[in-house]
């Protein structure tokens, strides 16, 4: 009798992050979505006039602008984590390990603020001074969410990594690989889709980034044209402007954060699809 | 094309990887040093135990760190046994099918939502609808919703690594379900699931975004969980993006990465102590 009531708790329990995550879908649309239908779906997604309080509700800026910071952190980070990913796992010897894993995954503990702030007193200084611009940039937002990105793109890299079969990498040595050669040739292929879906998880976590970006990227509400123009992304706007924000004001800023759901679920079950066929 | 022999590509290669990886844990080390050198001078008894004065310009940041705390301890209260309940649920009463299945996509998707989305749902649903408004209450609900999957899976990582024989001995013994998952198998897979935990506890001190939303930003020290409070990390955040104060920014800086790195360490320690036990 007893043994039967847990069960039937410890089932309804189960369902809480499942129930979680329908609330959030929920509520997110049914807050947003009335104005996309007001404003009309072009004209929210395809205008870059955002004046909420003057009835322009168009994203096009912040939503390209969110796709170029995580474009550019990709292109800084992958590189770097990738690196970082193939030294731990193959060239690493096992106690440095131990040591060297936690500690790359200890950047991913450093809060999102200290990150932008840094990013303000160290980076944003050295781009105005020799790159030009305001320094505040495109630039600055994709470098630091590139290092911010690097511990989930490396720690899940170096699973994917040391989960292909020893006995691929011994042959590839036996035939007289080099061991960089069995890398490269053998070894990075056979953990290409443990390494994309380590990369699409980095990606999700860019472009969902917020503290770090508000306080890098300039928040200027334009459609970039150069890697040192100051940007505004769909994050930095929802977290400027909700303190102030009232009426369709903030239902606009609930449908930004629709627009940014969707691409994030859509990442996360392409993520997910990826590990599953593995 | 100029062919590079395969040893010396080899060698290039190493000596690249290597650097990378060098430049990688540079930028950690310089960070925390360079918020330690500029940070740890700032800080004495007075800084931590006054509270705040003039918007942060002076006094200290004692009324930060208890709503720190506070916001901290009703997430863990919701997040803990809804966790741990679905851990054991997924490792001892169901089989891989499809209830599984949904509960895996939900646990993994909402731990790819990003704080700032969560910020929204509590917004809406706790400071809205149900009408709490800012406050630590507030701010703890929606900081749990962000604890739930590290919390599930670091759990159910651990009670799966508790060995079968240690359940049959205490069936055989006669001894119920519930009490064999109770005092054989959750009290071996402790360090394991604390280790969770103390993880969960480090991403909400760093935590911002989630809760400015939720929890308000209110600098008055908080005398109940229906209030508004500031945490360490929002303050840090208000002190350096406002310019309030630098040194005070530096000084928050320094407790928020001093207190990342202890709780870190500890839950790495947990772990080791952990796998050692099982193997």
């Amino acid at each position: 009798m007893k043994e039967k009531v847990i069960e039937k708790i410890l089932t309804l329990l189960a369902f809480s992050a499942i129930s979680i995550l329908l609330l959030i879908t929920a509520f997110i649309f049914k807050e947003g979505f009335p104005l996309i239908l007001k404003a009309g779906i072009n004209d929210f997604l395809f205008s870059a006039k955002w004046a909420p309080t003057k009835g322009h509700f168009g994203i096009l800026s912040m939503v390209i602008s969110s796709l170029a910071v995580t474009f550019g952190s990709i292109v800084m980070g992958v590189p770097l984590a990738l690196a970082c990913a193939i030294t731990l796992a193959e060239f690493c010897p096992p106690r440095l390990l131990v040591f060297l894993k936690p500690t790359i995954e200890l950047l991913a503990g450093i809060p999102s603020v200290v990150f932008g702030f840094l990013g303000v007193i160290l980076l944003v200084p050295l781009i105005r001074e020799y790159l030009g611009g305001p320094g505040l940039s495109l630039l600055a937002a994709s470098i630091i969410l590139a290092i911010m990105i690097l511990p989930t793109i490396t720690s899940i890299s170096i699973d994917a990594i040391q989960a292909v079969p020893l006995l691929y990498k011994e042959g590839a040595l036996a035939m007289g690989a080099t061991h960089w050669q069995a890398i490269r040739l053998v070894i990075l292929p056979a953990a290409r889709s443990g390494v994309v879906t380590a990369i699409i998880l980095g990606m999700a976590r860019a472009i969902g980034e917020t503290m770090a970006v508000i306080m890098v990227a300039g928040n200027a509400l334009k459609i970039p044209v150069s890697i040192l123009d100051p940007v505004r992304t769909l994050t930095s706007t929802i977290a400027l402007e909700m303190g102030y924000s009232a009426g369709d004001h903030r239902t606009a800023l609930f449908a930004a954060g629709i627009i940014l759901f969707i691409f994030i679920m859509g990442l996360n079950i392409l993520a997910n699809a990826l590990m599953r066929k593995k | 094309m100029m062919h590079i022999n395969p040893t010396l590509s080899q060698k290039i290669m190493k000596v690249l990887l290597w650097g990378l990886t060098g430049l990688t844990i540079g930028i950690l080390f310089f960070i925390i040093f360079f918020i330690f050198f500029n940070g740890l001078p700032q800080i004495s008894w007075t800084f931590l135990s006054s509270n705040p004065v003039d918007m942060g310009r002076s006094g200290g940041i004692w009324a930060t760190i208890v709503s720190t705390v506070y916001l901290i301890g009703i997430a863990l209260f919701f997040a803990t046994p809804l966790g741990l309940g679905t851990a054991i649920f997924l490792t001892e009463y169901t089989r891989e099918g499809l209830i599984t299945k949904i509960i895996r996509f939900g646990t993994e998707s909402l731990a790819g939502i990003p704080s700032i989305i969560l910020g929204l749902f509590g917004f809406a649903i706790f400071v809205m609808a149900f009408g709490w408004g800012w406050s630590l209450l507030s701010g703890g609900l929606t900081l749990s919703t962000m604890l739930l999957p590290t919390i599930i899976r670091t759990s159910e990582e651990s009670i799966l690594a508790v060995p079968r024989e240690y359940r049959e001995v205490a069936f055989s013994l006669g001894v119920g379900k519930w009490k064999t998952i109770t005092r054989v198998v959750l009290p071996s897979a402790l360090p394991g699931i604390m280790t969770g935990i103390v993880l969960s506890i480090a991403r909400s001190v760093g935590e911002t975004a989630v809760i400015i939303f939720t929890a308000g930003s209110s600098l008055r020290f908080p005398e109940s969980i229906f209030e508004s409070g500031r945490t360490l990390a929002v303050h840090f955040y208000i002190l350096a993006r406002e310019g309030i104060s630098m040194s005070m920014a530096y000084g928050t800086a320094a407790i928020l990465v001093l207190l990342i790195l202890i709780i870190n360490i500890s839950a790495y320690l947990l772990m080791r102590m952990f796998m050692k036990k099982f193997s």
